[in-house]
């Protein structure tokens, strides 16, 4: 029963935070979003007896993927051609 | 206009899953012949290694493998065309922060350690070239972020030679056992687990530069336009 | 129904949101997080299918494990393009007469 609740809570979770990455309004929440998403999904694997998979989905999903997607964001709003100015990250 | 396109979306998109949900329903409760974990877990004593998913990776499905790095080459060198940068080391990451530098020497060795467990770790429980090729490319990440200079990553042979490894020597053990053994990447029997070992070596090197150089690569610079296909 | 049935079924509705929001969405960017939302989607129904009967699957798991690699290779490379593009063209998304919303 127990498993059953954290299986339904967590495929919700999986659910709701993959809505609010394609709703939310500003790039940067659902860059944020999808990283949270990335960690549930890195659950949801461990729950499916596939820590390999879990292991990279933490480090490339949530970690890597994190990364570049937020130095992106930083890149778009600092504007086309000036890409050097402004604030890091 | 635009609200009627949204909806006959949603509408489609809601027949697709109906569609989804059927066939998945009906491949779930339906016998399927043959069953893979089994096969898998017969020929587990000749694979070289004791965990099942390094042994389906680099030995029963190496073909897999073998081109999948040579997909993520691919993506690299494409990455690494799109930016014009003469260097792709870029000083203005260079940053002198007391604490971020303090940081820096606890963690890129400690996460260098995890990276080589996982390498190590992979034949005998989860781990293995993919994850420890990942954490390797985070400590690039955070690196550059830091401010580290990373001389290796100027495009030059380095470089290349860091890209080309994993694929190269996985190549060179696939053609190598076609020339003296039986098969295509049919490794010789009692020489499995150290040609494993080898090929995920090089692979997780391969694959942390692969990462590395995408993540390093997409910064655009703002040198002016005129210069457009005259690299 | 299992529990790995139930994590299919999860990637199903995973897949068809990131579906809609891929052809809905105009900003490249967000396009983009869409594709990868599909992408895990369908991993999620691979592995559930394949577990649901057989127990643990190393097979499967190793295809998953590889897609996941690849996937964050086209993802990185995708968004090199996307970075490109912005840079030559000044919007982030194909529209000749899309708001871009991307800008402050």
């Amino acid at each position: 029963m127990t498993a059953w609740l954290l299986d339904g809570l967590l495929a919700a979770m999986l659910v709701i935070t993959a809505v609010s990455v394609l709703a939310s309004s500003s790039l940067f929440r659902a860059v944020v979003m999808f990283i949270a998403f990335g960690m549930l999904m890195a659950l949801a694997w461990m729950r499916l007896q596939a820590p390999d998979i879990a292991l990279a989905e933490a480090a490339i999903g949530a970690g890597l993927t994190g990364v570049l997607l937020l130095d992106a964001v930083a890149h778009f709003r600092r504007g086309p051609g000036n890409a050097r100015e402004g604030e890091q990250g | 206009m635009k609200c009627r396109g949204l909806v006959s979306l949603l509408l489609l998109c809601a027949a697709l899953g109906w569609v989804l949900v059927y066939s998945l329903w009906s491949i779930a409760f339906n016998p399927v012949g043959g069953s893979l974990p089994e096969q898998v877990s017969k020929a587990m004593a000749d694979s070289g290694v004791d965990h099942p998913i390094t042994a389906v990776l680099l030995n029963f499905r190496s073909y897999d493998t073998l081109l999948e790095i040579g997909v993520l080459v691919i993506a690299a060198i494409a990455g690494i065309s799109m930016a014009r940068l003469p260097s792709l080391e870029d000083p203005a990451f260079r940053t002198h922060d007391a604490l971020l530098d303090a940081l820096q020497r606890w963690f890129v060795p400690l996460m260098w350690l995890v990276a080589g467990y996982l390498v190590w770790a992979g034949a005998h429980q989860p781990g293995g070239a993919f994850q420890a090729g990942a954490v390797l490319a985070a400590t690039g990440v955070l690196m550059r972020l830091g401010g580290m200079p990373m001389g290796f990553l100027q495009p030059g042979y380095l470089l290349r030679a860091g890209l080309i490894l994993g694929f190269a020597v996985f190549l060179l053990v696939a053609l190598v056992t076609a020339v003296v053994g039986d098969a295509f990447l049919a490794y010789p029997a009692g020489t499995a687990k150290y040609l494993i070992l080898l090929i995920e070596l090089f692979l997780t090197l391969s694959i942390a530069m692969v990462l590395l150089s995408l993540f390093v690569a997409a910064p655009v610079n703002d040198a002016p336009e005129s210069q457009e296909g005259h690299q | 129904m299992t529990p790995d049935l139930f994590y299919a079924f999860t990637g199903l509705v995973l897949f068809i949101t990131g579906l809609f929001g891929i052809i809905a969405l105009q900003h490249l960017l967000r396009k983009l997080l869409a594709f990868n939302l599909m992408g895990s989607g369908t991993f999620l129904m691979l592995v559930g299918l394949a577990q649901h009967r057989n127990g643990t699957d190393p097979v499967v798991q190793a295809l998953v494990l590889t897609g996941i690699v690849v996937a964050i290779a086209a993802t990185a490379l995708a968004l090199v393009l996307i970075r490109r593009y912005y840079h030559l063209a000044g919007r982030v998304s194909l529209e000749r007469d899309a708001t871009d919303e991307g800008r402050p």
